[in-house]
């Protein structure tokens, strides 16, 4: 039996960087807003405390912030021609369950994409010809320009207080930044990060071989700051344990630190947690969603009527919730048509290892993103003339805060266990540090997301399916990057470095990045985008689809900064569409 | 040794499986003039206790059939919870051990027991409920888990792992200041059960005052 409840003015489904911030502009903004999170309530002061934050164990890999797979998760393949089989346990990527979401235990890298990354299709078809992109390569331009998004980024980093430094205020090249990002109209909000010492020899060996290096830009605060909700958030202590986990700090910028206590005070603001959705309803005409169904605490079933329903969840389950309600046509590979669970992508990721035996470091000092970085390998930066691959990679040295369980390099040829094993790990753990690969990946025909049609969830309902592998392209940029970094690996004199070789297959067993982009993709043409330039479906215009989903391809930067530019994006958008009668597609 | 009383309480595995882990951590870290190995941390213990919790049963993992092997890049497909995999993969190796040498692993030598977890490794013994690659992968896993994470856990006895490496454990309030200078922190560390048992003095945020160590 359903429960039937009283009609809302809006429903946001997930808490998370976009439903916490497009709740908070449209309460703000006097909209009624029901926000719908399927996971547990959490406040910093109560469920992340010292000592118990600085948990590797716990974070690395059983805490209950994380999504739990015995209810749901996702099966797997690598190619059309396997059967996929379920994600049993975490590995490759992190979802988050819980009010604030992923973003929770995002690790703080707060870039913006290229100017280049939104037009990568035309950018790189202009410079290279029509048939520089590999034949099954579905990646294209975004419909919306970076100058467009500029304001929304600027936004977003005044709610999150990124601390950096412009590489390009207006157009002027600004030393000590990147000075190949996109102009910004105005200075970062807080101070740059200080370079640690690892991070000082990789930029005197980056400069050396003609490198612009910087310190990239961090959401963990460098200094006090009130942000433009008005909430507080403290300077990091630089303690480590933070990517994978919660700060106990409110230093790390998130939906619980930099958005939540002003959200929770609106007055025209609902939080319901463990509260998760299994539809968006729609009418007779299939063209007007009425709601949303959702299973409470309680396991029962409850329909929430609603005017406008925003899907702002992860894009795994953004995309999930579309093909279980039946709005928009999902993709078919073979047919190549439709377009729900199209373009999906990852990130592509690698690294150099450097091992010093006449130097020491305090590799557990760090956190929050303290990072120095090149992007000349990246964007129009880089001459691909000669190279045959699209996309690019920022490389960098960051001082995440080492953490011994999973921070143990050692160089090449060493045993996996026993005493050489031992004495190799006590020798290098502080001599030693990497030069991190963080790279693009393109979008594919036959990478996509759609229904499983074996495994369920503990509702009874489908699992998405995930088919994925690496592509040649990803692969040949990652061989490049490798060589490049090796460059600068030698021009820091190390004692000996070593090469992680690029994965052949994609594997879902070792942690790699919960950068899931796509399945819902935006653009300006309905035949291969879900949504609008607004994020409104093109199919049910009072629904809008917002998040890493809505990335028809994946940039070299990490996605999180451009998800919550997207959430102000989208949230501008909806003021306006909320002015109007109902159901009209913006235009 | 074989008979030795094992002073630990254990809640899951049977004194036999605790000889037999104990003897493996051993020979996967073993004691060296760097400092004790992997039965001295209590790493049996640390499992013990992981397979009494949440983990043991995969609690939070997916555990609807269809059960089918899968490719390695699907990752864990097993039927077996942890705790069936520990006592089925014990049985079994132990099982081996009898055939070829006439002896329970914990009585091989120490060659003979690298041997045996070099076989399992590689996937080369054929046990019979499970692959003996997945039982060393976890049996690794969960070893160094031991030895490294927090001892509240039960492993990681002293703070061996910590000191092993240079790792301080949970952070001071004061690295912020140590960031950008290449001066060496050393630090004795500090653990979460420390704090919790009162040993370490902690400031206003809850972070503990570390006690510097100088080099030698």
């Amino acid at each position: 039996m359903t429960t039937k409840l009283n009609p809302v003015e809006v429903v946001v489904i997930g808490s998370g960087v976009v439903g916490s911030i497009i709740s908070m502009e449209l309460a703000a903004a006097g909209h009624q807003v029901l926000c719908l999170e399927r996971g547990r309530m959490a406040t910093p002061q109560q469920d992340f405390v010292m000592p118990y934050v600085h948990d590797e164990l716990k974070y690395d890999r059983h805490s209950d912030i994380f999504q739990n797979l015995s209810r749901e998760t996702i099966s797997f393949r690598n190619n059309l021609r396997e059967t996929a089989l379920p994600m049993r346990e975490l590995g490759s990527f992190k979802p988050g369950e819980i009010v604030g979401g992923t973003a929770l235990h995002w690790g703080c890298n707060a870039r913006r994409f290229l100017p280049y990354d939104f037009e990568i299709r035309s950018n790189l078809e202009a410079k290279h010809g029509k048939t520089f992109f590999p034949g099954d390569c579905t990646s294209q331009d975004w419909g919306v320009s970076y100058e467009e998004f500029e304001p929304y980024y600027d936004q977003f980093e005044h709610i999150y207080g990124v601390g950096g430094k412009a590489g390009n205020l207006n157009g002027d090249i600004q030393p000590g930044g990147n000075p190949h990002e996109g102009p910004r109209s105005r200075e970062y909000p807080n101070p740059p990060t200080r370079p640690t010492p690892q991070g000082q020899l990789f930029a005197k060996a980056a400069t050396e071989l003609g490198y612009t290096p910087f310190q990239g830009p961090a959401a963990a605060m460098t200094r006090d700051y009130m942000n433009l909700y008005k909430n507080f958030l403290g300077e990091c202590a630089r303690g480590g344990f933070c990517s994978s986990h919660a700060c106990s700090q409110g230093a790390k910028a998130n939906p619980l630190t930099a958005v939540m206590p002003s959200l929770i005070k609106q007055e025209n603001f609902e939080l319901r947690p463990l509260c998760n959705v299994i539809k968006i309803n729609t009418d007779s005409t299939g063209k007007q969603a009425t709601g949303v169904t959702y299973i409470d605490a309680r396991g029962r079933e409850v329909e929430q009527p609603a005017g406008t329903v925003i899907l702002a969840t992860y894009c795994f389950n953004n995309t999930r919730l579309l093909l279980l309600s039946g709005i928009g046509k999902p993709y078919d590979p073979i047919a190549n048509t439709g377009v729900v669970g199209r373009n999906y992508s990852y990130q592509t990721g690698g690294r150099v290892e450097v091992f010093f035996d006449d130097k020491e470091f305090n590799p557990f000092i760090g956190g929050g993103m303290v990072n120095t970085s090149i992007s000349d390998l990246d964007g129009d930066a880089l001459d691909r003339s000669d190279l045959g691959f699209v996309g690019g990679a920022y490389v960098a040295v960051s001082s995440a805060g080492a953490t011994p369980i999973k921070s143990k390099p050692v160089p090449h040829g060493t045993p996996r266990w026993g005493g050489e094993w031992k004495k190799a790990v006590a020798h290098n753990y502080r001599r030693a540090f990497s030069i991190g690969i963080h790279g693009s990946c393109q979008s594919y025909r036959g990478h996509y997301l759609d229904l499983d049609p074996t495994y369920r969830d503990s509702n009874g309902l489908p699992l998405l399916r995930m088919t994925f592998d690496w592509h040649q392209n990803e692969q040949k940029m990652l061989h490049f990057m490798n060589k490049k970094c090796v460059e600068i690996a030698k021009a820091m004199n190390p004692s000996s470095y070593s090469v992680r070789e690029p994965y052949t297959k994609y594997t879902i067993v070792p942690y790699q990045s919960t950068h899931n982009m796509g399945g819902a993709a935006m653009g300006a043409d309905p035949a291969t985008s879900v949504v609008n330039k607004y994020l409104q479906s093109w199919d049910v215009p009072n629904v809008f689809v917002v998040g890493g989903s809505a990335f028809p391809q994946n940039g070299a930067v990490g996605p999180t900064e451009t998800i919550g530019m997207l959430a102000c994006w989208a949230a501008d958008g909806l003021k306006e569409y909320l002015q109007k009668p109902a159901g009209q597609l913006m235009v | 040794m074989a008979d030795s009383a094992i002073p630990h309480a254990y809640v899951y595995l049977t004194q036999p499986e605790v000889r037999f882990l104990d003897a493996a951590a051993d020979r996967l870290i073993p004691p060296d003039d760097l400092g004790p190995g992997g039965r001295e941390a209590r790493v049996s213990v640390y499992i013990d206790r992981q397979l009494s919790g949440v983990w043991g049963v995969h609690g939070r993992n997916y555990r609807s059939g269809p059960w089918m092997e899968g490719t390695p890049q699907q990752g864990y497909q097993s039927r077996l919870t942890p705790q069936e995999l520990y006592r089925a993969g014990i049985r079994e190796t132990n099982d081996y051990c009898s055939k070829q040498y006439d002896k329970t692993f914990e009585n091989l030598s120490g060659e003979q027991q690298d041997d045996v977890l070099k076989t399992l490794e590689h996937g080369k013994v054929d046990l019979p409920s499970l692959s003996s690659k997945v039982f060393f992968d976890l049996l690794w896993r969960n070893t160094e888990e031991g030895f490294f994470a927090d001892p509240m856990y039960g492993g990681n006895h002293d703070k061996v792992g910590w000191k092993l490496l240079g790792f301080p454990g949970v952070a001071s309030g004061t690295y912020s200041a140590h960031l950008d200078n290449p001066e060496i922190y050393r630090a004795e560390p500090v653990s979460i059960l420390d704090i919790q048992q009162g040993k370490a003095q902690v400031d206003a945020q809850g972070f503990p005052k570390h006690i510097m160590i100088k080099k030698v």
